[in-house]
């Protein structure tokens, strides 16, 4: 689609390996006071006009959180976090209203973004298709998150007549308030870990879908995070519901200015698949990583989990994480339902003084459960990359199997690459596999390219998009080109 | 025309080319031969530019311009193609789009406009059927899983879509069989003409009774100790290089 190919061309345009996507909106915002307590739990929830449950559950998040210690078992290194010293809630002071009244300034930073808020006339395979091949493709419906609020959400009244809810979570929670209370904290309980606890506490928006019974999402599904404001943390809570035989496909993706203090994003995503459902979540998760020095740049402290509740029902996850300063992440699914199937595809790049510990968790449960791993770690100059993964299977998943393989690339002399895999095992019938490779950039292989007429760094982009293939083929096909263009950017100055 | 004056060259400090003198007009092919550890792939990688190959003195110019100031992808588009003697695995990376990315990178070099992916599956399939080549090699990863000979083989292929103005082969005749010599000599000798010249490395003379050379030169010790026609193959064959001559 059109507004892709721009997104593409905007990835283009980034050259010497400047972060294109750094730059801030001067817009008006309301901010609550800086800090963290009860209050600005009570502030958050009031702002959202919130019924009084819920408002009990953030507190009960709250107190839990006041109880709890930072995890200190990551092997990433950081000054300790002053939780009272940054803004838990920001919005641009105009509020949320219909794509048509979106503020100009805001449609104008997603347009420099690449993000489409303008909806194309849905008219694939319909009528006169467009003019040109762009035109005919596939639309995508956006959820835009700016800061701690939705902005927009496309495609809303289309997607609506197959009886999907696409909106924000602050919309669900009035609009759709027995489905947010079924699933809410169902999948990642408040006090699960420090960060979920957080974010149960102060989350502001984020995206909520809910797939009717044998509905099959017509259109890619996306949410767009911004950071935006000064010194504010983003703590955004998505939950995606598929019911019986329903089948969709997400996307998320993520910029931030840059700006030389550290901010906070903690996230939390709960995904729940009933009877023959299929969720694909997939994320280019493109943070301000901070400069080449390792000054700045976003804290990517997300918790993503999924249950597999149905029988026969499969969630894959995939990930490109190229920015962040420091990125925390363990996507998991947990399979509950026989023959249920758990995937996670994972490239993780660290480049000049990113660190990233990051991997999965498959807990196997129902008979005949199935989960395949693909990670893939690509370290550079001062990168340190982790691949810490779980596979448990409990004695009720016969004849389980998991297929585990993880790969690391090193460029330079300087980086590290690890991996941490656990593995628990509780049922004979299981068949569980782990294949781990570290390898190098070769020498040969740069020469190689350059004598056929190859920049060193477009060198460097063709064997890193090798290596990343079998995690690239699992993104919807826009995406995948965005993100190898990005692996690219990510790493340039790396080499030479 | 490559003009080769007084290169010298080492390699981890130790001196490998001890002042080549080499001349090959434009529209010739010419043939080094010599035993081994006489410098010959040193001198490829000199010529294109590999890092670790550090040139000492002399100069190398290629229709006037100099080549060992510039960096090996400006080489490569300027129409300077090596031929690997060990083509080198990419895993992952498709070998269709592999060659598209670097015709594209040398069209671009050229000031030619790019090949979408139709203009240049076409191209690659006419190119193919004229060596003899099956289809699937395309789908591959770049020399992953290739026998040697489809590994050289895929070097005459990347040779004949980038249709170079010199190229450079390096032992491309090791471990071919004769169905597979005979391929790589007819993707030469496809791109003969006068804007066309070769520096053929080869042990064998085998070789060129396909490629036929203007020219034949001895490389011995770091230097060209003798040149002469392409008789002086058959006698080389016939006699062995020899002791090195004192320069």
């Amino acid at each position: 689609m059109a507004a892709v190919t721009e997104t593409i061309e905007t990835v283009q345009a980034a050259t010497e390996g400047t972060y294109k996507w750094g730059f801030s909106t001067d817009i008006e915002m309301d901010y609550a006071p800086k800090g963290l307590n009860e209050d600005i739990v009570r502030f958050i929830s009031a702002k959202k006009q919130e019924p009084a449950w819920l408002l009990e559950w953030r507190l009960k998040a709250y107190a839990m959180w006041l109880k709890m210690e930072e995890p200190t078992w990551p092997s990433v290194h950081y000054p300790k976090i002053d939780y009272q010293d940054a803004f838990y809630y920001a919005a641009p002071k105009e509020g949320p209203k219909s794509l048509d009244e979106v503020d100009p300034e805001l449609l104008k930073t997603y347009a420099k973004l690449g993000i489409p808020l303008k909806e194309q006339a849905f008219l694939a395979g319909v009528e006169g298709a467009g003019d040109s091949a762009a035109d005919a493709r596939m639309p995508i419906a956006v959820d835009a998150v700016f800061d701690s609020v939705s902005v927009a959400t496309s495609y809303k009244e289309r997607l609506a007549k197959d009886g999907i809810i696409f909106c924000s979570i602050s919309e669900a929670v009035h609009e759709h308030p027995e489905l947010v209370k079924q699933y809410l904290g169902s999948v990642v309980p408040q006090g699960d870990n420090f960060y979920a606890a957080l974010n149960s506490a102060v989350f502001t928006d984020g995206s909520f879908v809910y797939i009717p019974k044998g509905v099959r999402c017509p259109m890619e599904l996306s949410t767009y995070f911004r950071i935006n404001a000064k010194s504010t943390g983003q703590f955004e809570r998505t939950l995606i519901i598929a019911d019986e035989g329903a089948v969709v496909s997400y996307l998320e993706g993520c910029t931030a200015p840059m700006r030389d203090e550290n901010q906070l994003h903690a996230a939390v995503v709960e995904l729940v698949a009933l009877d023959d459902a299929s969720i694909k979540y997939s994320t280019v998760q493109n943070w301000y990583p901070g400069d080449a020095q390792g000054k700045g740049g976003i804290y990517n402290f997300v918790t993503k989990r999924a249950q597999c509740r149905g029988k026969r029902s499969k969630v894959s996850w995939t990930q490109v994480e190229t920015g962040s300063a420091i990125t925390w992440k363990y996507p998991s699914c947990v399979l509950l339902g026989e023959d249920s199937v758990g995937e996670f595809y994972s490239v993780a790049i660290t480049n000049n003084y990113q660190q990233a510990d990051t991997g999965t968790k498959m807990i196997h449960v129902g008979a005949r459960t199935k989960s395949t791993i693909v990670s893939k770690g690509i370290s550079a100059g001062h990168g340190q990359n982790t691949y810490r993964g779980l596979v448990r299977v409990a004695p009720t998943a016969t004849n389980a199997r998991n297929f585990t393989q993880c790969d690391s690339l090193l460029i330079g002399d300087l980086c590290g690459a690890h991996t941490v895999p656990y593995i628990e095992n509780r049922c004979l019938t299981a068949k569980l596999e782990h294949e781990a490779t570290t390898s190098r950039i070769a020498e040969d292989q740069l020469f190689y390219c350059r004598q056929r007429g190859l920049t060193q760094e477009d060198a460097v982009g063709l064997i890193v998009n090798g290596f990343c293939r079998e995690v690239l083929k699992e993104l919807p096909m826009e995406f995948a080109v965005e993100a190898q263009k990005l692996l690219q950017i990510s790493l340039e100055g790396s080499v030479g | 025309m490559l003009r080769i004056q007084g290169l010298t060259a080492t390699v981890d400090g130790k001196e490998i080319l001890k002042g080549i003198d080499l001349e090959v007009p434009t529209g010739e092919v010419h043939a080094i031969m010599g035993p081994n550890g006489s410098g010959k792939s040193t001198l490829s990688y000199v010529l294109a530019g590999r890092d670790g190959y550090e040139v000492t003195g002399g100069t190398a110019t290629f229709n006037g311009v100099d080549l060992l100031g510039k960096q090996p992808e400006e080489r490569a588009a300027m129409g300077v193609f090596l031929a690997f003697q060990y083509p080198v695995e990419l895993p992952g990376v498709g070998n269709a789009n592999f060659l598209r990315t670097a015709l594209n990178a040398v069209r671009r070099g050229r000031g030619e406009s790019e090949l979408d992916a139709m203009q240049f599956l076409k191209l690659a399939r006419a190119r193919m059927k004229e060596l003899s080549m099956p289809e699937d090699m395309l789908k591959r990863g770049v020399n992953v899983g290739f026998s040697g000979g489809e590994k050289k083989r895929n070097e005459v292929l990347q040779m004949a879509l980038l249709a170079p103005k010199l190229a450079i082969l390096d032992e491309t005749d090791s471990g071919l069989d004769i169905d597979a010599l005979k391929v790589a000599a007819d993707g030469v000798n496809a791109l003969r003409g006068p804007e066309f010249s070769a520096l053929v490395i080869t042990h064998y003379q085998r070789l060129l009774n396909y490629i036929v050379p203007d020219r034949v030169h001895v490389l011995m010790a770091g230097r060209i100790q003798r040149s002469g026609g392409k008789e002086l193959a058959l006698e080389l064959e016939a006699s062995g290089y020899g002791a090195p001559q004192a320069a």
